[in-house]
């Protein structure tokens, strides 16, 4: 009969990776916590302008977002283009868009509701104009220009 | 015998880590770091026919007319302008220290920790071009921004020898209404002519 017999006792013995899942754990529950899902996954090219005066948008879910920009996809032309949620859009389906993001909110929660300008630098203000009127009719007066934080002087 | 004696062996967990690992990497990839961060702006609310007599009401002294035309350039109460000047231009223009004639009328009003206190009737118009870039809207803008930022710190700084940020809400309010930020962002127009 075979038996399995322990041979060379001698060698430094493994290290130990019991604690390995532990360390794992942690780093996954760091991720966890900081993860904001991608919401929509961008068409365009959107690179906003820098900023020093910034502030931070509070509260993520009173806040929904247009972009405008290049389309990636050189098919839809070099026009900067407007996304709302996961498609193209036109100026006429701003409203719309606010619309349907106030019906998704509470009741109270809509004098709160921000609209983030997620606009490129390069785009015209022609495009952007349009839209701030068309926010202005649907009365969601409260906008924020989207920018990084400037590092180098101007 | 020798196997009874033996205690339950222990469940090999060699594997957690790999299972861990799993949920560590989706993580990391569905992460975006990125804050959002930006220039907090209110609009105008809108008029179906706006009336013409209001502009009228307004006192020239008052306002302070920045224009960016299609080029990006910049005219500052009828001169070319500069941005790097414009936040000392606007600061001078807001608080109006040496009570010019030119410069913004004041009023005033009972502001709580100060007293009676010189408030000044400025407004800024900021107008652009339709072909104007965004980047040039959002540099001017934050130039703007900046001269009511340093305002109000340079105020908090003097009357509560502390940073503006740093004051409880009742004093920000205080040095808000001696410092309002009045920014209007009037409809363009085809300055250039061209579309």
């Amino acid at each position: 009969m075979a038996k399995f017999t322990r041979k060379g006792k001698g060698g430094s013995p493994g290290i130990s990776t019991a604690s390995l899942p532990d360390i794992i754990f942690m780093l996954l529950f760091f991720f966890m916590v900081t993860t904001v899902m991608r919401e929509v996954e961008l068409k365009i090219f959107v690179k906003t302008p820098d900023a020093t005066e910034i502030k931070k948008l509070e509260k993520k879910s009173l806040v929904s977002y247009i972009y405008i920009g290049k389309p990636r996809n050189k098919m839809f032309g070099d026009e900067p283009r407007i996304q709302l949620n996961d498609q193209f859009a036109k100026v006429s389906d701003i409203q719309n868009f606010i619309i349907a993001e106030r019906k998704a909110r509470n009741e109270a929660e809509i004098p709160f509701l921000t609209t983030s300008l997620k606009v490129d630098q390069e785009t015209k203000m022609g495009i952007v104009t349009d839209i701030k009127l068309e926010l202005r009719k649907i009365n969601a007066l409260k906008i924020n220009y989207s920018t990084r934080k400037r590092i180098k002087e101007l | 015998m020798s196997r009874r004696s033996k205690s339950v062996p222990e469940v090999n967990a060699g594997s957690m880590a790999d299972i861990a690992f799993l949920l560590l990497i989706f993580f990391l990839v569905a992460t975006t770091m990125d804050v959002d961060t930006g220039l907090g702006r209110m609009l105008p609310p809108w008029m179906p026919d706006p009336i013409d007599n209001q502009d009228d009401k307004i006192k020239e002294r008052n306002i302070f007319v920045v224009l960016i035309n299609s080029q990006d350039r910049l005219l500052v109460e009828n001169e070319w302008g500069d941005v790097r000047t414009l936040k000392k231009r606007a600061k001078e223009f807001i608080a109006n220290p040496g009570n010019k004639e030119n410069l913004p009328e004041k009023n005033m009003e009972e502001v709580p920790y100060f007293g009676q206190y010189p408030v000044s009737k400025q407004i800024i118009s900021l107008q652009n071009d339709r072909s104007t870039s965004y980047n040039m809207y959002t540099i001017v803008q934050n130039e703007l921004v900046a001269a009511y930022n340093e305002l109000r710190e340079e105020l908090a700084m003097q009357k509560f020898g502390m940073p503006f940020d740093k004051l409880p809400e009742d004093q920000k309010k205080a040095v808000q209404t001696i410092y309002p930020q009045r920014i209007s962002e009037a409809e363009p127009k085809n300055i250039g002519g061209n579309k």
